[in-house]
């Protein structure tokens, strides 16, 4: 039952796609800066989306009151700042480095040095026992290419 | 035995992933929706508002401000015409007005005076104030998600509780009312 | 009837499952030929079963029979007949019998073609296969029966979302399926040698064909799933980083990685306790895809109605599968190493880097995707991840990649002479450079233009260098020969179309992220925008009504400098049943960019449309590549090398060795 109303709360809407002409801001640098942030912003009612991409009516009033706190003066950070303070940090596409995901940022870098030294040992293991000695010129030629050297 | 190890590594990871989402299935299936988004606003100060009020309601012609929120606790519904779910809310909400225990204000979120004031004269006016919110600039500083969504406020105007969802009896009993008596000692 | 007819043949393609998971196992266990013979036809018969059930369903859809519930759900009588058909695949329950025929097509594939195979890998292979179709036929007969009737039958059905009326949406599920479930083959052939204990470069050979078959189709799917959000969304965007795409991506990613490293096994008999992992890995995560997709716990545009019964169903089929195969990884690989040795810089070095730059890409996009789901899980708060992030951390794991597929080619196995391998590449890097420059320049110089030129500079170098490739083999003397081409293995070809199809494809990445010119504005007849060199002149709109569905077309001439070009006629539509709109951009693709219009609400009362225009540079280069990697599977394919029954293999392994 809860889930059913809570379904019919998401409004469907048949509407206007995304940024409408009546929307934008007059000064290109403003509307473009504006453009930014609402890229960086979740529609909290839609499913990743960006309130940018987003058809619903709450995502539109968002651009909106992003536009009117960009005309009136506000940093983009500060923008992005209200939001969070209002719906968390859910609301950011792109989440902040902080204790909570210091894991996810780090994770690609982590992930890419485990696999290195891994393969660095594989390469060890597998280089030891090459079965055919390298003649001196060669090893000069693979101590160059090691060392980085043209 | 170390080598061994990591050739158990990936069955470690799936392993975990598996609780995981074994946890989050349970999760589900005991009702939980995802989808609602827990308020970061809890134990805040409600946000400045000056909310014009519907022209032609009778009474408390005013508007809603943050100021007629700090005095006495309160419960602040944001709510639609246009809205599904309010109209199965609003007998419960029109009981809670009646009884007298606390007040509900109302902030009518993106809709017109004519649209609210139909709605109100067909299925009862609950409300203490109604503040418009047509542009949803009052909804985005309470951080609405959707409708409809009440927010209990305690006498220092401070966001003690907020309930996703139309209220049912059972949550207004088990939850709600606790809470508004519990604030207004 | 009919529906009773395809309930019964797909109950009865389970205990046929069930046969073929137990008896050709125990047969190849203790050496019985008789049982081990018992997968063949049982593998058939599973598809014949399987075959009349889907049939069955299809044949509801098509003449709307409403008294089962999944056609009344899904299927409208005002649809038009493809989308009739493609309504069984656009739900959940039909999907899944649809991904069982696949299964049980590649099944029957091994069980008709794979004489070749040695007796006991084949029964081994064919009742792993069966174990997988079992459990996903449970999963159909217990949780999402596409048969069930209800009464009385309802007289019009609740239709299709109108989004998935397309063509190519129509063609999507089936060709990401193929990929998907095409992943189980090498699956199986992993599970079937671990029991064995043995990878040797024979198995490896009968692997290849299926991981790369599998992989065309994925990359053919993906990149149709790519297109179809592309002209049908209406902004132009084509990937999104949706928890859904990245389900098909990140097996896309590790099948890439294991078609490279599953050729270091069969030419080198190496890496083969990693290949084999590689192997579980892929299926297992296209099986994570469907679960993700169907249990409800990540929420994504693409999820199909969810149901936590079901998902309990599928994380106990992902359970068995994926733990059962890892824990007969663990037991068994540790016995499986061995085989060629080789130095850093050589062939083999090159493709582990290509592996392990893969795996960590795939790995990034899995934790992205999973993040929010176990951050919640621990009680760390709802967090999002979307492109920003995807982006930021994907870009500089691909470049080196991508710079090292340029290389890789010209390395030799066992030892490779790096700097001569660069000495051939100095075309190239000339190339590049001169690319990088030019962009650079063209695009007015500055901080802001060196990621696009980077990109396109990228494109350059690895195009240059899989062309210089692929001259170098086809030159004799330093000339292009035919008899050279024609003597190449058709595998070179493929790899060449396909690096080639990626270099293509990173030129429509960069284009279309670096350039893209959007134009938004209300306009009356008469009035025009311009954008990127053309103007575009909104002459009015008019109803245009389809078969189901009401329609407005704005007409759009495009003009260049005076002279025209073309005559856009994007469609608004609102659907009936169910209640739902979609736009329907009009696309004008040329060499270099797309010209994309699309019509809005009606604005004011003077005939005035909310028009958009975007100019998409390069996008056509996107499909272009996704095409050309899919060609490069597809000519791969007809190699020699994986014809069934090669009967001249020795001597053409012989040759490739020669040639490379």
């Amino acid at each position: 039952m809860r889930m059913g109303l809570i379904a019919m709360m998401t409004a469907i809407s048949l509407g206007a796609l995304a940024v409408e002409p009546s929307e934008r801001l007059a000064d290109p640098a403003l509307e473009s800066r504006a453009r930014e942030v609402s890229k960086a912003l979740r529609c909290v009612v839609c499913q990743n989306e960006s309130i940018d991409d987003s058809n619903a009516e709450l995502a539109k009033d968002m651009r909106i009151l992003v536009r009117d706190r960009i005309n009136a003066g506000d940093s983009n950070q500060a923008v992005l700042d209200y939001m969070v303070e209002r719906y968390g940090d859910f609301v950011l596409l792109k989440p902040r480095v902080m204790p909570t995901t210091i894991a996810l940022w780090v994770a690609p870098a982590v992930l890419l040095a485990l696999g290195l030294l891994v393969l660095i040992r594989t390469m060890r293991r597998r280089a030891m026992a090459e079965p055919t000695a390298l003649s001196s010129d060669e090893a000069l030629k693979l101590k160059r290419l090691m060392d980085g050297a043209p | 035995m170390r080598g061994r190890l990591v050739f158990l590594l990936p069955l470690a990871i799936v392993g975990a992933l598996m609780l995981v989402f074994g946890k989050r299935l349970l999760d589900v299936g005991r009702g939980e929706d995802l989808r609602i988004l827990p308020t970061v606003l809890l134990d805040t100060p409600v946000p400045d508002m000056a909310l014009d009020a519907i022209p032609g309601r009778g009474r408390n012609p005013d508007g809603l401000t943050d100021e007629d929120l700090r005095g006495e606790v309160a419960l602040v519904n944001i709510w639609g015409s246009w809205c599904v779910a309010c109209l199965a809310e609003h007998p419960v909400l029109n009981e809670i007005a009646k009884s007298g225990v606390v007040p509900v204000q109302g902030i009518a979120w993106r809709d017109s005076p004519a649209a609210s004031l139909g709605w109100l004269a067909k299925h009862g006016d609950p409300y203490a104030r109604i503040g418009q919110d047509p542009k949803s600039r009052a909804a985005i500083a309470f951080g609405v998600t959707g409708a409809p969504e009440t927010f209990v406020v305690d006498r220092q105007g401070v966001i003690r509780y907020k309930h996703t969802g139309p209220i049912s009896p059972e949550a207004w009993e088990r939850t709600i009312k606790p809470l508004v008596m519990e604030l207004s000692k | 009837m009919i529906a009773e007819l395809g309930h019964f043949a797909l109950a009865l393609a389970l205990p046929v499952a069930l046969i073929q998971s137990i008896v050709p196992m125990m047969g190849a266990a203790r050496g019985v030929s008789a049982w081990m013979d018992v997968g063949r036809p049982a593998a058939l018969l599973q598809l014949a079963l399987v075959t009349t059930s889907f049939s069955a369903l299809m044949w509801c859809f098509i003449n709307s029979d409403f008294s089962v519930v999944n056609v009344f759900q899904n299927s409208h009588t005002a649809k038009p007949l493809l989308y009739k058909i493609s309504g069984v695949w656009g739900n959940h329950e039909g999907s899944m019998v649809l991904w069982i025929l696949i299964l049980a097509a590649f099944g029957a594939a091994v069980a008709a073609f794979g004489g070749n195979l040695p007796e006991r890998l084949r029964a081994r292979v064919l009742s792993v296969q069966g174990m997988i179709g079992l459990g996903f036929l449970l999963f159909v007969l217990f949780t999402s029966n596409p048969f069930l009737r209800i009464d009385p039958a309802p007289i019009e059905g609740r239709g299709l979302n109108p989004l998935l009326q397309d063509p190519g949406l129509a063609f999507h599920p089936p060709m990401l399926y193929l990929g998907y479930v095409g992943f189980s083959m090498a699956f199986s052939f992993a599970v079937a040698a671990l029991i064995e204990g043995r990878v040797d470069a024979a198995w490896a050979r009968w692997v290849r064909p299926w991981t790369l078959a599998a992989w065309t189709f994925l990359t053919l799917g993906i990149g149709l799933g790519s297109w179809w959000a592309y002209y049908e969304l209406g902004w132009g965007g084509w990937w999104f980083w949706d928890p859904v795409e990245n389900a098909s991506f990140i097996p896309w990613l590790t099948g890439t990685a294991l078609l490279h490293s599953a050729i270091v096994v069969e030419r080198r008999e190496t890496l083969k306790s990693w290949t084999v992992l590689l192997a579980l890995i892929t299926f297992s995560l296209s099986m994570l895809g469907t679960f993700l997709v169907r249990s409800g716990i990540i929420t994504s545009v693409h999820a199909f109605a969810s149901d936590p019964a079901r998902g309990v169903f599928v994380l106990l089929l992902l359970g068995i599968a994926v733990g059962g195969s890892l824990t007969l990884y663990a037991i068994r690989a540790p016995a499986l190493e061995g085989g060629g040795l080789f130095a850093p810089i050589s062939r083999e070095g090159g493709l582990l880097i290509n592996n392990l730059l893969l795996t960590t890409a795939a790995a990034t996009v899995l934790v992205g995707t999973l993040y929010p789901l176990l951050a919640e899980a621990i009680g760390l708060g709802k967090l999002s991840v979307g492109p920003p992030y995807f982006n930021a951390v994907f870009i500089p794991l691909m470049t080196p990649l991508l710079l090292l597929t340029g290389v890789g080619p010209f390395l030799a196995w066992k030892r490779a002479d790096l700097s001569g391998a660069l000495q051939r590449l100095k075309l190239a890097f000339v190339t590049a450079i001169a690319v990088f420059a030019g962009v650079w320049l063209l695009t007015g110089g500055g901080l802001g233009a060196i990621a696009a030129a980077a990109g396109m500079a990228l494109a350059a170098w690895l195009g240059a260098a899989a062309i210089v490739e692929w001259l170098s083999r086809a030159s004799l003397n330093g000339m292009p020969s035919l008899s050279r081409v024609l003597a190449m293995p058709r595998a070179a070809h493929g790899m060449t179309l396909a690096h080639l199809g990626m270099a293509v494809v990173i030129v429509g990445i960069t284009g279309a992220s670096a350039w893209k010119e959007e134009r938004i504005e209300a306009l009356k007849p008469g009035q025009h925008i311009d954008a990127g060199g053309y103007r575009f002149t909104f002459d009015g709109a008019r109803r245009t009504d389809g078969p189901n569905y009401e329609a407005v077309q704005g007409t759009y001439t495009v003009t260049k400098d005076g002279a025209p070009v073309a005559v856009l006629t994007p469609e608004r539509r609102s659907y009936a049943q169910p209640p739902q709109g979609t736009t329907e951009a009009a696309i004008l693709s040329t060499f270099t960019r797309d010209l994309y219009a699309v019509i809005g609400e009606p604005d004011g009362d003077e005939g005035a449309f909310v028009s958009r225009i975007f100019i998409e540079p390069f996008v056509p280069w996107l499909w272009a590549g996704v095409l050309m990697m899919g060609l490069g599977g597809f000519v791969s394919l007809t190699d020699r090398r994986y014809r069934v029954g090669a009967g001249r293999r020795a001597s053409t392994v012989a040759a490739v060795q020669a040639a490379a």
